[in-house]
């Protein structure tokens, strides 16, 4: 595959681990934070952290928007497809998220609900128009990658005049995660938390290109290296923040130029911006409240507002007393600092959100990572 | 985030979609996101959409970095 | 004016019939169906007796039995149905005692509604199968449910088989240092069946892997008779199998990815979707451990077979008191290769 392939080839791998080593100053630590779940996932998946010197370590972030949705929305959505004859339409990553009382969208499923995962927003309204007497409603979550297909489908649902479709919208911002951690009392604090570096996600800014994370760099001093999406692409930009950091510069760098550019995809964002507009504040699962940190689907196209549509309650529920998913997902704490960990939270039975998602934290860590720990 | 992945446009067809090829596997995906994109292009593809096309020479410095020999150790 | 013959009964409307509930009831219209559908199709000695039962002479040697039971869905894919997929996959868990597989029984739970058509089409896929493979379908059974509580067919499949003396395969046989083999390419049948998915097209020339494989074992076994385990990675794929293993035998493993065979066209369905070949499901491959002086010789006569032209070696087993199934990475790295969790989905992030 190409563009893949040669971005996972193990001898250029072994050079960037040879650079990294020996650029990495001895008497100093790194911390760098990848905030993307992919990036996650690539980290775990190639063994990342094992071509790593001991002084350059990783912490995983909340980039992974299964992650951070609150169980009161996984629980607003199975109740929607509890509804007689609806459909409720979601992506895979959904289905097994645990909301209350151990139920999850997959469980709601085997009781009768008519649950349809679906790979693109574009079928969701293809199974409203195939389904004319049924309501439809697309379960839409994800950061800015995932936004602008969302606001495609709803502009073809009224190009369509369907009146049975809705979308249920929980889309995060980026930039506002970064800041809130950034502004998190441990990283405020000295001592708890150090956080020297970003790596940027990688398709969020193909959307939302560079120029966001300049405040970021600016404001706080840290620098940011967008990476791309393979193992060869986050090494190199482990690379070029150590080098930022040895040479006490803090900007914003982009290692993922063949597909970001300082502006991004303005096409895109102009289409987000026409169906969306911010929240004044969404609650993030681990992180609390979060101002400016989610968008709505604007009063215009309220006609396919799941929530102007449905009586859609706010629901809290809070997370088990145990779980770490907030600290772990703010890289206060690791997943082996839980104690719910690997015992009753299993990827067959994850109790909190960073165990479902394959890319949270907990996930990686156990499919991934336990044996190390273990051995 | 995000799983996406790089495929060749093979065929524009109405609708503002296309037929991608990743490895041999064909599938549509809709352009209504991206502008200008030819037969031969790549793409960044997630959840059936093209985000963004892929320049060939950035990818090509990019490769060129990789295999770089890095600075001198730290004193 | 045309005289109608005496004894005349109208056949099954296999273009356009359907199937109804009184084709499960016992009466003349199920008897109707097993002799002008799965006698007619099936065909052999032991059918033609029209009993409940089959009766053979007991063969001599260990016996071996397995059974298995198929929901797969759509019950048409590229290379194959869910008729020969039954007929494949209970000869294979036959197989993989090193037995050689002899009678088959073959049960179905037909829904009501269900296209005769279709019936008749998935019937003579598994009389050619079992034809071909040289093991009969013996004996079988019939059952109608109410349209609603059926995906159109499940078929259930028996085999029974016999294992040559000094044979001993079985799960718990692997041992540090023994090498691990698999027959050829991984996830072909996995990602032909869900090219078809709704919701998840898109279009591959994969083709699903189902294949009969105790031929490939009889030459196995005749090269190595001391072949110490054998398995086929059906459902959850290779990295399922090999954890189950790893388990039975208090072992652990190393696979190395380079090694591992897998098309070109399943990495890329897999890129697509977010899934890990590893886990996707094959039909018509095995794995085998061996100790390590009978590698070479095993894998030769395997790749001298054609089900085994692709055979490679892909890993070795280890001490391990936490039996990890655990990968180098084409980069150097090493990660564990888990077992399944819940159903392979397919994911966004």
């Amino acid at each position: 595959m190409k563009y893949v392939d040669e971005f996972r080839d193990g001898a250029l791998a072994k050079n960037i681990a040879v650079n990294i080593t020996r650029e990495a100053d001895p008497r100093r630590r790194y911390h760098l934070m990848e905030f993307c779940g992919g990036h996650t996932h690539a980290i775990s998946r190639y063994g990342i952290a094992d071509l790593l010197p001991a002084n350059v370590r990783m912490i995983h972030g909340p980039g992974c928007p299964v992650c951070v949705l609150p169980a009161g929305r996984v629980e607003n959505a199975i109740q929607l497809a509890q509804l007689p004859e609806l459909i409720l339409c979601c992506y895979g990553d959904l289905l097994r998220v645990p909301a209350g009382g151990g139920m999850s969208l997959l469980k709601a499923k085997a009781r009768g609900a008519d649950v349809r995962m679906v790979y693109s927003s574009g079928d969701a309204v293809k199974i409203a128009q195939e389904n004319p007497q049924r309501q439809v409603v697309f379960f839409a979550i994800g950061f800015e990658t995932t936004t602008p297909p969302t606001a495609v489908a709803i502009r073809q649902a009224q190009a369509l005049n369907l009146k049975n479709f809705s979308v249920f919208c929980n889309h995060v911002l980026t930039p506002s995660a970064i800041a809130h951690i950034l502004q998190s009392p441990e990283i405020r604090r000295l001592g708890v938390l150090a956080l020297d570096g970003f790596i940027g996600p990688a398709h969020v800014s193909t959307v939302i290109g560079s120029r966001p994370y300049e405040y970021f760099a600016e404001e706080f001093q840290k620098p940011v290296v967008i990476a791309g999406f393979e193992p060869l692409d986050v090494m190199q930009a482990i690379l070029m923040l150590v080098r930022q950091l040895n040479e006490g510069r803090a900007e914003v760098e982009n290692e993922f130029s063949r597909a970001v550019t300082r502006d991004g995809n303005v096409k895109a964002q102009l289409l987000v911006a026409e169906v969306f507009e911010l929240r004044r504040v969404f609650e993030w699962r681990g992180l609390g409240l979060v101002p400016y940190s989610a968008l709505r689907i604007k009063a215009q196209y309220s006609a396919f507002d799941a929530e102007q549509r449905f009586d859609i309650p706010h629901i809290s529920i809070a997370d088990n007393k145990a779980c770490e998913c907030g600290a772990i997902l703010r890289g206060v704490k690791r997943p082996q600092d839980c104690k719910l960990f690997g015992t009753v939270c299993t990827p067959d039975n994850p109790v909190g959100s960073c165990m479902v998602s394959s890319e949270g934290a907990c996930a990686a860590h156990y499919s991934y990572g336990r044996f190390r720990e273990a051995a | 985030m995000c799983l996406a992945i790089p495929a060749c446009v093979e065929e524009l067809i109405a609708g503002d979609s296309a037929i991608v090829n990743l490895g041999g596997v064909r599938k549509e995906i809709s352009l209504a996101l991206v502008e200008d994109v030819a037969v031969g292009d790549y793409v960044i593809v997630h959840v059936g959409f093209a985000l963004q096309k892929l320049d060939p020479e950035e990818a090509a410095q990019t490769l060129a970095l990789f295999a770089e020999i890095g600075g001198a150790a730290q004193e | 004016m045309s005289k109608i013959k005496p004894g005349y009964a109208r056949p099954l409307d296999f273009k356009h019939g359907r199937v109804d509930m009184t084709h499960g009831s016992g009466g003349r219209a199920m008897a109707q169906l097993i002799d002008e559908l799965f006698v007619a199709a099936f065909d052999n000695e032991f059918l033609r007796q029209m009993n409940d039962q089959a009766r053979f002479p007991a063969p001599q040697g260990r016996m071996v039995m397995s059974t298995d039971s198929h929901v797969v869905s759509p019950l048409f894919f590229p290379g194959g149905d869910i008729g020969c997929l039954s007929v494949h996959g209970t000869i294979n868990d036959v197989a993989m005692s090193g037995a050689r597989p002899l009678y088959l029984s073959a049960s179905f739970i037909l829904e009501e509604g269900f296209p005769l058509a279709d019936l008749k089409r998935i019937v003579e896929s598994m009389a050619q199968a079992a034809r071909d493979a040289g093991v009969p379908i013996v004996t079988g059974d019939t059952k109608v449910v109410e349209q609603g509580k059926g995906d159109g067919v499940f078929i259930t499949t028996t085999g029974i088989g016999v294992v040559p003396e000094g044979i001993n395969i079985s799960g718990e046989r692997a041992r540090p240092g023994d090498k691990i083999l698999v027959s050829g390419m991984l996830g072909d049948h996995g990602v032909a069946v869900m090219s078809l998915r709704e919701n998840l097209t898109f279009h591959t020339s994969i083709e699903s892997d189902t294949a009969a494989l105790h031929g490939l074992v009889a030459a196995m076994v005749a090269a190595v008779p001391d072949i110490h385990v054998l398995r086929d990675p059906t459902r959850g794929g290779l990295a399922t199998t090999l954890n189950e293993i790893a388990r039975q035998s208090a072992v652990g493993m190393i696979l190395h990815e380079g090694k591992l065979p897998i098309r070109e066209q399943v990495k890329a369905a897999c890129e697509f979707l977010g899934l890990d070949p590893l886990y996707v499901a094959n039909e018509g491959k095995l794995a085998a451990i061996c100790a390590p002086e009978d590698a070479d010789r095993l894998l030769q006569a395997m790749r001298a077979h054609p089900l085994g032209s692709d055979t490679a070696i892909v890993g070795e087993v280890i001490e391990d008191p936490h039996y990890f199934v655990q990968m180098e990475t084409s980069f150097g790295g090493r990660r564990v290769v888990d077992w399944l969790t819940g159903e392979q989905l397919p994911r966004i992030c």
